[in-house]
């Protein structure tokens, strides 16, 4: 092995505290160590061509660079590494800057931390073997799930850029709740119209392969390899044969309420979905057609009359499977079921109606007469099932203060004579245009009083609404009878969106939506490779925010796709297969399920398994490992940070996850905070990958407490992890309370990167509490590894 | 009632007081007014029950020479419908509870007549006398 | 059954018909209540401020009472505690609930009451006798009914205390549904008013009758007018409000017609013809002899 290590001096921001020269003199002699450098500036073009020159120069294998943080420069020295034609996994940093110069102020103690931190390095870089970072191939096929406007937004833009598209609907028709609006606010288009284009153009695309009436029954596999079942419900009415003329309806002597219209008006049980369909094809409701219910040979007028012979009263479902490459999430919303209200009456007083009911009315208003009368004087009651704990829906579903003022306004026109309030909690307009339109209502007569109103009675004789509510404003109790209360109803996650989330195991958020990968950066990623999300399944919207996201989802997705291959990262979970005994234990261990058991031994999908580690403390053997992360080497560094420990000092190994904590040890650093110098750092991934064992290890080892940091389940991009460290902490603190060894010297916090305070304050607390106990004894911490080595995996059965 | 109000540290702790005694949050209050319109004795108040949270919220102590906590008969609506899960009820009694441990008693039993004495049933009764004596 | 039983003081005196009635209707399904020994006043309401743990005492001794009934095989491990008047039911539970939910205060009663017996162990279950009707068989129910009123228009009320605050409620606060269902398996006709959640003032009748007057018409009111003859309750404080105060809204208004206002026993006893003795009416201030006693209804 000949290993190049280079120090720092960060022109001076290292060398004014850390005595460089001593470093490098220090470990010139180490195992390994063929070549020792000293820069000025080791990122600077000069420092990055010495490493270059003197891998060649000195037939070096492995790299040391002991600088800056490796989150501020670990890939620029990986890339001047491989342009050497090394292997860029054959290289380690020595953070001598953020969590050494810049946090210890003292001379010495930062000096021989930093030589630590070197040797800690060169521990690890002995054990570094090449990793590879796999190149897959990937097709060009998406499977985008719902055919509301995000749905279609998507499919239009991945199928114009000539990706293969299926996109599947569980409704008879695509459109979702746009396709039944009346306009849209607040420039007032006609619905109908602007969506029309886009339905025909999804129906005629030559790449968008259109699954109506269909359900998704499983998805299986990952990034590029996702194999999908879709469960195609029978219309009993061919669609290649229907020319739509409607001669069945019109005899169909089944009726039922029209789902489309809210229940407004009737359809009959062999229907189109709506007039401007998309397909334009007609289905039977199996639940209400008499042949379909009863059997034999009753009715069946509808196949009488048909003159294309396209009724089949013989159709099945059938089961669909095919492979795509990535999947779009597009599963919309539902309104809030305003029956869980029933201070406001819905389903019990006639003149109660939802804003969607109301959209039916004034959109079929102008072809006939109306679906129902509207009156003179409507109210219309605000946050309806939104921001409302009573009803378990805090959040406030965007859209209903701008639908209610459009709805109003339109009512107005129809008929100025009428008197229209809009009760209002907040009167939120925060989109382009929205206070514009907000100021028209007003100037429209629109009265919005700010109060909720707390219920609604009926007279049981009239049929008039009277509400009591107070204006907030005025602090006057305002009191009327209503000939129409419009309820806006706000928006909850849609049923579709929970099966999908659980089929394809996506996160939710508290509000029941699907989580997105990072709410600043990754709003339509999630944390599944190849699986976005788009629209209202993330959250409530208006549509342009849904036809963006929609748009979003379709350039996330072609970004993976459009290269043709794909490159796995190559820190993953292996197996020793020497060792692995095939027990599958740890088969549940994984999250993501990535461990299959396959001839008796595990394997892991290196597609699916993101290099958590949360796996590797379930097998009993100690089998599973972590690549440039494995169990040797975290010994070694453990053995180097505590060899130079001196008598009665007390030495903290911190193991800190590398998205929050170690950034966050970084951060004190910048910020020129101080904390104790007998703390060494080990970076991870993540701190689920520490085992109990190692933990024990460490104490054995010498460490006097153990600090673990890991991100919160917020922001941690691992799903589990933190419950996983907590069962793993939870363990060790047994043992150690068992062994009379305080249970303190073990710690584990969620952190948060921002929160510098947090860290410092651990750190701190833990030095001063081990300052005040007895040191452990070197037959406890021998008896320690005895435990971790013979007992720890029976324990755990048995808790 | 004054139409000012000078913040200070007295509004502050006469917030965190209610808070106190009645164990809610105050300031959670989002002034909706579904408080005031479920209330079935708001017609006989003088400021609505959302208008007494407000004050208590700002920390003014005017709220306790309202009459709407005393006539307040704890029904727990404004409790049951409040969006934002306050106990309402809770605050009306915290405010009941800082004048009567001042000992200023709301009722005498002097001024209860003799007939209704003879037929107001005894849940009444007492049930009056805890709520309007210290 | 055997099973625990709170009276309360209302039930002793002024509403002496509530607990007569209920009495004999217990029994006739088989229910026997068993007058826990050295009850005490629960407090009629319950405590809501969190630094008065010392109007809590008085529910905890009763519960302790069941306890001790328990251990002297008074009742066969019955732990449920059943009441009648709707203001020591909540009143109870309400406390029952703070316990559970916040053992140090528990543990600081128990500290201070050393010379009970027994410290309370939270095992007691605060119920109302609606709920012990809930789960007896509807057909049972039917069988006793000798005195059939099929026409007679009934309206339940409620009040805030069997349903408010939520968290103790027998049934859905805004949708409540167990005196309904109780109405329909005594087989008369059920009418909603929508005001049967409303309150009627309460104990607001000590310091100001009139506010109890305008409250209480206004539910009557919407009673008589979707069609009810006789409106039933569970809480004696809203039947004297609601029963009494109609002396007062007739001086208001002169063509307001009287409505009784029964316990629900008190109209139970009468259809299951249990004796006039368990009736009670004579406590009540609107008669409701004249409604329940028209020829046309009892003939059917």
């Amino acid at each position: 092995m000949r290993i190049g290590v280079y120090i720092c001096h960060c022109g001076g921001n290292i060398s004014d505290v850390v005595d460089v020269k001593k470093v490098a003199e220090s470990i010139k002699d180490n195992e390994g160590v063929t070549f020792v450098r000293d820069v000025e500036h080791m990122c600077s073009e000069e420092g990055q061509k010495y490493i270059i020159d003197d891998i060649k120069e000195h037939n070096l294998d492995h790299i040391v660079v002991a600088s800056c943080s490796p989150l501020f420069h670990e890939k620029t020295f990986m890339k001047t590494v491989e342009k050497a034609g090394l292997n860029a996994y054959n290289f380690e940093m020595a953070n001598i800057r953020e969590q050494c110069s810049w946090c210890h102020f003292s001379k010495g103690s930062a000096t021989s931390k930093a030589i630590d931190l070197v040797n800690m390095a060169l521990a690890k870089v002995r054990s570094d073997i090449p990793l590879e970072r796999q190149k897959l191939p990937i097709g060009r096929r998406v499977l985008v799930i719902g055919g509301g406007i995000t749905g279609i937004q998507a499919s239009l833009d991945l199928g114009d850029s000539g990706f293969e598209v299926y996109l599947v609907e569980k409704e008879p028709a695509i459109g979702g709740k746009m396709a039944k609006l009346s306009k849209t606010f607040p420039t007032e288009d006609c619905a109908t119209c602007i969506i029309g284009p886009k339905l025909a153009d999804c129906a005629e695309h030559p790449n968008i392969n259109l699954m109506t009436y269909s359900e998704i029954e499983s998805i299986t596999g990952y990034l590029g390899n996702f194999t999908v079942t879709v469960r195609k419900k029978p219309r009993y009415v061919d669609i290649d044969k229907c020319v739509a003329c409607g001669i069945c309806a019109d005899k169909c002597p089944v009726k039922v309420p029209d789902e489309f219209n809210e229940g407004l008006s009737l359809r009959k049980a062999i229907y189109v979905q709506n007039p401007v369909a998309v397909p334009r094809k007609y289905l039977i409701d199996e639940k209400n057609c008499k042949r379909l219910v009863q059997g034999g040979k009753i009715c069946g007028i509808c196949e009488k009359l048909c003159t294309q012979g396209a009724i089949n009263f013989e159709d099945k479902e059938e089961l669909i499977s095919f492979n795509v490459d990535t999947i779009i999430t597009a599963t919309g919303y539902e309104l809030f079921d305003p029956e869980k209200k029933p201070v406001y009456g819905f389903g019990k007083y006639s003149n109660v109606l939802t804003a969607l009911q109301l959209e039916r009315i004034i959109a079929t208003g102008s072809s006939g007469p109306p679906l129902k009368p509207i009156g003179k004087r409507v109210a219309f009651i605000q946050c309806v099932g939104s921001r409302d704990e009573q009803v378990d829906r805090e959040n406030c579903s965007r859209i209903c203060c701008m639908y209610a003022t459009k709805l109003a306004q339109l009512l107005k026109r129809l008929d100025p004579s009428r008197d229209i309030y809009i009760f209002y909690t907040d009167l939120r307009a925060y989109g382009k245009g929205f206070e514009e339109y907000y100021k028209r209502a007003q100037n429209a007569g629109i009265k919005y009083i700010r109060g909720r109103v707390a219920e609604i009675r009926e007279d049981s004789q009239s049929k008039k609404l009277h509400i009591l509510s107070e204006d907030t404003l005025s602090r006057k109790m305002i009191e009327g009878e209503f000939d129409l209360v419009v309820l806006s109803t706000g928006i909850v996650p849609s049923n579709g969106s929970e099966q999908i989330a659980d089929i394809l195991k996506l996160a939710r958020s508290a509000d029941g939506f699907l989580q997105e990968a990072h709410p600043k950066f990754r709003p339509v990623d999630t944390l599944i490779d190849g699986v976005f999300i788009a629209g209202c399944a993330q959250g409530p919207k208006d549509i342009p925010d849904s036809v963006a996201q929609g748009s979003a989802s379709a350039s996330r997705a072609m970004r993976l796709m459009n290269k043709g291959v794909f490159e796995i990262e190559p820190i993953i979970a292996f197996v020793h297969n020497d060792i692995c005994d095939g027990c599958g234990l740890c088969i549940n261990s994984c999250p993501l399920k990535a461990i299959s058991i396959e001839n008796g031994k595990a394997k892991i999908n290196e597609v699916i398994c993101k290099g958590c580690g949360m796996c590797i403390a379930d097998c009993p053997n100690d089998a599973l490992d972590l690549r440039y992360y494995t169990n040797k080497q975290l010994m070694e560094q453990i053995d180097e940070a505590l060899k130079t420990k001196k008598e009665g000092e007390t030495r903290i190994i911190v193991f800190a996850d590398n998205t929050c904590t170690y950034r966050l040890a970084d951060n004190i650093g910048t910020a020129r905070l101080s904390y104790p110098a007998e703390t060494r750092i080990i970076r991870v991934p993540s701190v689920s990958r520490i085992t109990p064992k190692l933990l024990l290890y460490a104490f054995k080892s010498g460490a006097d407490g153990i600090f673990m940091g890991e991100c919160d389940n917020r922001a941690s991009p691992y799903t589990g992890s933190v419950d996983k460290i907590k069962k793993n902490v939870s363990l060790v603190k047994e043992i150690l309370k068992k062994e009379g060894i305080s249970e303190e010297r073990l710690k584990f916090a969620e952190l948060l990167a921002s929160l510098l305070t947090d860290f410092y304050k651990h750190i701190t607390e833990l030095t001063k509490f081990l300052k005040k106990e007895e040191p452990i004894s070197i037959e406890k911490r021998e008896r320690l590894w005895e435990i971790a080595k013979n007992e720890l995996f029976s324990e755990r059965v048995e808790a | 009632m004054s139409n000012k109000l000078i913040l200070s540290d007295k509004n502050v702790e006469f917030t965190e007081k209610v808070n106190e005694i009645s164990g809610e949050v105050v300031t959670l209050c989002e002034q909706c007014g579904t408080c005031s319109g479920s209330c079935p004795l708001v017609a006989e108040m003088d400021i609505t029950p959302s208008n007494m949270m407000r004050l208590v919220e700002l920390g003014d102590e005017e709220v306790l020479d309202t009459k709407t906590f005393w006539v307040c008969a704890s029904c727990f609506t404004c409790t049951t419908r409040c969006p934002r899960g306050i106990d309402i009820a809770k605050v009306g009694e915290a405010l009941r509870q800082i004048k009567l441990r001042k000992a200023i008693d709301r009722i005498d039993i002097k001024n209860i007549a003799e007939e209704d004495r003879k037929i107001l049933p005894q849940v009444a009764i007492v049930a009056a006398f805890r709520k309007f004596t210290g | 059954m055997k099973i625990p039983y709170y009276p309360g003081c209302t039930l002793k005196t002024k509403a002496k018909n509530f607990e007569i009635s209920s009495i004999a209707v217990a029994k006739s399904l088989g229910v026997e209540f068993v007058e826990i020994p050295r009850w005490n006043c629960c407090g009629a309401v319950p405590s809501l401020s969190s630094d008065d743990l010392i109007r809590h005492f008085a529910p905890i001794r009763n519960f302790i009472r069941v306890e001790e009934m328990n251990k002297a095989g008074i009742v066969d491990n019955e732990y449920r505690m059943v009441t009648l008047c709707a203001m020591c039911y909540n009143t109870l539970k309400m406390s029952n609930l703070r316990m559970r939910r916040n053992k140090e205060d528990l543990d600081k009663i128990n500290d201070v009451m050393y010379l009970e017996t027994e410290h309370y162990k939270q095992d007691v279950e605060v119920v109302h006798f609606l709920e012990i009707l809930k789960n007896i068989d509807a057909n049972k129910l039917k069988k006793n009914i000798k005195n059939p009123l099929p026409d007679l228009k009934v309206s339940p009320y409620y009040g805030c205390t069997l349903l408010r605050p939520k968290e103790i409620g027998i049934d859905d606060p805004e949708d409540p549904k167990i005196m309904e269902n109780l109405l329909t398996n005594l087989s008369v006709t059920l009418v909603n008013n929508p005001l049967k959640t409303r309150c009627c003032g309460s104990y607001q009748v000590v310091s100001d009758k009139d506010i109890i007057t305008s409250l209480g018409y206004d539910i009557l009111n919407n009673a008589k007018r979707a069609g009810a003859e006789v409106i039933v309750t569970s809480c004696p404080l809203c039947q004297f409000n609601l029963d009494r105060r109609q002396k007062d809204i007739i001086e208001l208004h002169h063509d307001f017609e009287p409505i009784p206002v029964l316990y629900f026993t008190q109209l139970m006893a009468f259809l299951f013809d249990l004796g006039e003795e368990t009736y009670g009416f004579e406590q009540n201030y609107i008669d409701p002899k004249k409604v329940l006693n028209r020829k046309e209804l009892v003939s059917n």
